[in-house]
């Protein structure tokens, strides 16, 4: 297609002369940057792992993208694939419970919303679980825990470093306490991949938030976050509504808690494969002898 | 007899009550013998008291579990405590009026014991913060609990809040971190942690003191991943909703022992706890004691490993490996 049939295209369709917000996510060979406006070439955006470059915006990813940008090609090994959600409250708002998975469940391809495997980066063993944005909202669940748990305890006792990728809006209120519980038996798990002395590493990315961040995103020995993601326990609605006063525009990003003392490092998703591996390593990681890769 | 703080449900009783009223005054004017009379309708008037607390909706002991006169952590210990030192302090700079604690007796045994206070009036609300901890709270909570890991106490907690303090403040401080290392930090405790919902138990702020060896839980308490009001403006669009969000989210007593989040329900005196504080104490005091006997026979390891199976049961997950559905405990 040439850019001149491009426009054409364009025209035919009901957004001329305004670019409308939902050509981030369409399948399109252009796409548009939500943060500077820049119009890019979707190739060259995921190219730079999707992040733009002109304003180093960083695009949502889905939990396969990210896998494929940090673990070593082809190292990524599943874990308890099938394990899939209830709806042990029988939860019904304005849809059901089990609707909204079911429909959660046919868009992503996913069974919920966390992906859990052992994966090697430049050839050290990991544990690396990545939840995924697109379902539900990356809220934690029953399956979200008892992934992310059964992982926990296998890197406890394999001995592997841990690395969690968090993207959510906190406790998957579906599944009442029983969601809420899954932040207490995350860190029981976290306790004692600690007292085995191993590394854990959780990475926030946009958005983390809720009963996220007041569980396994904030127990890590070493915190990293993506730039500008958003990061907090309560969200800036409520917080704007106790205060009734405005609260700083770096207010709950990467930067803001960094400058407050919660995150070690803020790393670009272009360098975090490479950041990934140096801590590894520093932290006395071996690779594997490359065996049948 | 005492203005009372009615709850729109109790509007029945009144009827009742103003009438027992009328005959006591007209018996003291009068030397009429009505003893017979009120009689009656004091036995109406108690019935009508229990039919009505035992049909009481999700919402309705929402009420219930945030009354003013529900008795509070600092009233449950000096009903049941002696020896009681308050302990303040985070050791970092603050001393969080909303999360109390300090060391007391219960017969022969001394314990440490922490919880969410709310105040009485909007004078002392203002100085409890209504019972939501600042990230100071949780951490002071931590120091404590610590203190009576080092002395082989027994820990009780009390858990009565709508949740932590969402504020500017709060997230400079790391509200998030804070609780998160309480949970943490709470599996590795080699004392018996017994944590009781005395009144509502909202979100992370309660769970913030919740990790515990025994879960209990007042008749109308209620416990909740988010208040019904968020989840009704979130999932309904319409925080009018909340009364439907309440009983979707099972958040009772009941519910929550069926879903092997609770460990056991403590009856309350028709009425409620406000009703007779003094029963409720009684009660509670028993139940504490009777679980911490229980626990007294266990090892550190035992006591560990059994904590971390507690939680590590929670949540239903449909797992076709292993051909089981869920693990209630």
């Amino acid at each position: 297609m040439s850019l001149f049939d491009w426009f054409a295209d364009r025209r035919k369709g009901q957004f001329v002369g305004k670019v409308s917000q939902e050509t981030e996510e369409s399948d399109g060979l252009w796409g548009k940057c939500p943060e500077c406006s820049q119009v890019v070439y979707r190739k060259d955006l995921q190219a730079n792992a999707s992040v733009c470059n002109s304003c180093g915006h960083h695009h949502r990813i889905n939990s396969e993208e990210r896998i494929a940008l940090i673990a070593d090609q082809g190292s990524f090994k599943p874990l308890d694939r099938n394990l899939s959600p209830t709806d042990p409250l029988g939860f019904k708002d304005r849809r059901t419970y089990a609707d909204r998975l079911r429909e959660s469940q046919a868009s992503t391809g996913m069974k919920d919303g966390v992906v859990t495997g052992l994966c090697q980066i430049e050839n050290m063993p990991m544990a690396m679980a990545v939840m995924d944005f697109r379902f539900m909202g990356g809220s934690m669940g029953s399956v979200v825990g008892e992934k992310i748990t059964r992982l926990v305890e296998r890197a406890t006792a394999q001995r592997l470093p841990l690395l969690i990728i968090c993207a959510s809006g906190g406790a998957r209120m579906q599944e009442g306490m029983l969601s809420l519980m899954q932040m207490a038996k995350i860190s029981g798990a976290l306790e004692r991949h600690r007292e085995a002395e191993l590394l854990y590493m959780p990475l926030l990315t946009h958005p983390t938030t809720g009963g996220v961040t007041a569980s396994f995103a904030m127990l890590g020995d070493l915190i990293l976050a993506e730039p500008k993601a958003l990061i907090g326990f309560a969200g800036r609605r409520v917080i704007e509504q106790t205060l009734r006063e405005k609260l700083p525009d770096n207010f709950q990003t990467a930067e803001y808690l960094q400058e407050h003392g919660f995150v070690d490092t803020i790393v670009p998703r272009t360098q975090l494969r490479k950041t990934l591996a140096s801590l590894l390593r520093l932290h006395g990681c071996k690779a594997k002898k490359a065996a049948g890769r | 007899m005492a203005r009372r703080y009615l709850l729109e449900f109790e509007k029945p009783l009144v009827e009742l009550e103003q009438q027992i009223e009328q005959i006591r005054e007209l018996a003291r004017d009068s030397e009429v013998d009505v003893s017979q009379q009120l009689l009656q309708l004091e036995t109406l008037a108690a019935r009508r008291r229990e039919e009505i607390f035992q049909a009481l909706t999700p919402a309705e002991k929402i009420q219930v579990a945030r009354h003013p006169h529900r008795p509070s952590t600092l009233d449950f210990i000096q009903m049941f405590c002696d020896d009681w030192v308050e302990l303040h302090g985070d050791r970092r700079g603050g001393d969080d009026q909303a999360l109390v604690g300090g060391i007391g007796r219960i017969g022969e045994r001394p314990v440490l014991l922490i919880g969410h206070q709310k105040g009485r009036d909007t004078k002392e609300n203002v100085a409890r913060n209504f019972g939501m901890a600042t990230p100071g709270g949780y951490r002071k909570a931590l120091r404590l609990m610590d203190h009576a890991d080092r002395f082989r106490l027994p820990i009780l907690t009390f858990i009565d809040t709508p949740g932590a303090y969402a504020g500017l403040l709060a997230e400079e401080q790391g509200q998030g971190e804070a609780i998160a290392v309480n949970l943490r930090e709470m599996f590795r405790l080699r004392v018996p942690v017994i944590a009781t919902v005395i009144g509502e138990g909202g979100s992370g702020g309660a769970l913030g003191i919740g990790v515990a060896d025994r879960l209990l839980m007042f008749e109308h308490s209620v416990y909740t991943v988010a208040s019904p009001e968020a989840c009704a403006s979130i999932l309904w669009r319409d925080a009018a909703k909340a009364p439907e969000a309440a009983a979707a989210l099972k958040i009772t007593g009941p519910d929550l022992l069926s879903l092997g989040v609770v460990d056991e329900v403590l009856p309350e005196p028709a009425g409620g706890n406000n009703w007779a504080p003094l029963q409720a104490g009684e009660v509670l005091r028993e139940a504490i004691e009777r679980h911490l006997d229980e626990l007294r026979g266990l090892s550190i390891n035992q006591l560990r490993e059994s904590r971390y199976r507690k939680f590590r049961a929670m949540g239903r997950v449909l797992d076709p490996s292993s051909s089981e559905t869920g693990l209630p405990a």
